[in-house]
């Protein structure tokens, strides 16, 4: 059982500079995410893609972003619990009790829920029949490849992950690339090999076909696949693999007892608290009136969420406020140099 | 300003003016039409504000832009006919435009 004073949910920029304004006025606290690495939709959806928007920087990419506000977060230790979603949480006396995907449990008043819109999972096929042989002969991510060793194998996408396994995978098993259209969004260098193995026999290579239906019988056995004219092959396979990118779902955060509006939770504008004492919610996943998805906003909102924890945290401190360039507390917690 | 019909995936109709200027998911989202999530905003950043439109339409409408293909992608059951509503400007020439929401978007 990890005790903190503060648990963040989401590893995003508003995460992040929760984070930093937590570490600001003392309070200790970690982070976790489900994605298996820092930055959420910045580094997911758009790493390379320029933002514009961000106080005083003219332009910086999601991963440049992230990168930066990592470095602000040097001065200080921060636990980061990635590739674990936070599954569970329950009030405890006047503590939260929180667990996540991998077990690990933390006990702490301050929940601050970072989660943009959710968390990342995978796109699946979406013929229903495919549900039976999830994670077993239907997978969305490859944990041991030695199992589809001499087995034929179908691989569905047009990104790098399809692209790169069908490479890997074709030195040890039969393998089927198949792709909704002609054109492929991995890196060049990528589809240029790919084309390679095709032209060589080494890969199947099926464009303008997606996913019509799965048949087996306890095991997969075929695949059929439609093209636009409705036009349809049947296929034996061992293994289907789908690799459509990622989805964002609200996830177990549903099931807390939140005030909910769509997807995102109600949120007051003084402390950025939920309907839950000791719950905050910060980012694109809040909702109040005149709330504006922009990553500014959650930077204010964490800021202020962050001073609400103080009272939760240090219920006989009293908060005091204080500005970086002065405080010689804060500049101590820093680690730099006071006048 | 310019006429754009919503038709859900159960056949609901949804007949709404949207200004010249914004986009068919803008129009959506301001009118709280269901069946648009735009998780990203209009960044074409997820696959959230997908829509099909048929052929009669599909050539009238802009282009599509680069790289919403791969957004497409990994847009739950992409067609032929797939848009992402983000990136289709409203303009009066597109009035009475008819886009065909997909049975879910995520």
């Amino acid at each position: 059982m990890i005790k903190t004073d503060a648990l963040i949910i989401g590893a995003g920029p508003t995460g992040l500079f929760t984070a930093h304004q937590l570490k600001l006025i003392g309070l200790n606290c970690e982070i976790v995410d489900n994605l298996d690495k820092i930055g959420g939709q910045c580094i997911e959806l758009y790493p390379d893609k320029p933002i514009y928007d961000i106080p005083a920087i003219p332009e910086c990419t999601g991963e440049e972003l992230t990168n930066n506000l990592l470095e602000q977060l040097k001065p200080f230790n921060i636990k980061f619990h990635l590739g674990e979603r936070v599954d569970e949480l329950k009030k405890d006396n006047e503590k939260w009790k929180v667990k996540t995907s991998k077990g690990t449990e933390f006990e702490t008043p301050n929940v601050i829920i970072a989660g943009g819109v959710g968390s990342f999972e995978p796109r699946k096929f979406s013929p229903k029949e495919c549900e039976q042989f999830e994670n077993k002969t239907i997978l969305y991510s490859i944990k041991d490849k030695k199992i589809f060793d001499g087995k034929t194998v179908s691989i569905f996408g047009g990104g790098d992950s399809a692209l790169d396994w069908a490479l890997e995978l074709s030195k040890i098993s039969k393998v089927n690339l198949i792709h909704r259209r002609d054109e492929f969004r991995a890196a060049q260098a990528t589809v240029d090999k790919v084309k390679e193995l095709s032209n060589a026999g080494k890969i199947n290579l099926i464009t303008n076909y997606q996913l019509k239906t799965v048949i087996g019988n306890g095991k997969l056995e075929e695949i059929e696949i439609e093209n636009d004219n409705k036009e349809t092959k049947k296929i034996k396979t061992d293994f289907a693999l789908g690799f459509f990118g990622l989805i964002m779902q609200l996830g177990p955060i549903a099931n807390w007892g939140l005030n909910l509006n769509k997807k995102t939770v109600e949120v007051d504008t003084e402390k950025f608290e939920t309907n839950q004492k000791g719950i905050y919610a910060v980012g694109d996943i809040c909702n109040y009136p005149g709330k504006l998805r922009l990553i500014l906003s959650g930077f204010h909102e964490g800021a202020l969420a962050a001073r609400a924890c103080f009272k939760l945290a240090r219920p006989n401190e009293k908060y005091r406020f204080e500005f970086t360039t002065s405080s010689k507390t804060i500049k101590n917690r820093l680690g730099v140099k006071s006048d | 300003m310019a006429k754009i019909t919503y038709i859900e995936n159960n056949g609901t109709s949804h007949t709404v003016d949207v200004a010249e200027g914004l986009t068919v998911m803008e129009g959506a989202v301001q009118n709280n039409i269901p069946g648009i999530d735009a998780d990203c905003g209009g960044g074409m950043a997820c696959a959230t504000c997908h829509v099909y439109v048929k052929d009669e339409w599909f050539d009238k409408i802009n282009k599509k832009s680069e790289g919403e293909d791969d957004m497409i992608d990994q847009a739950y059951e992409p067609k032929k006919s797939s848009r992402l509503s983000c990136q289709i400007q409203v303009s009066p020439e597109i009035d009475g435009l008819e886009v065909h929401l997909p049975e879910k978007q995520i």
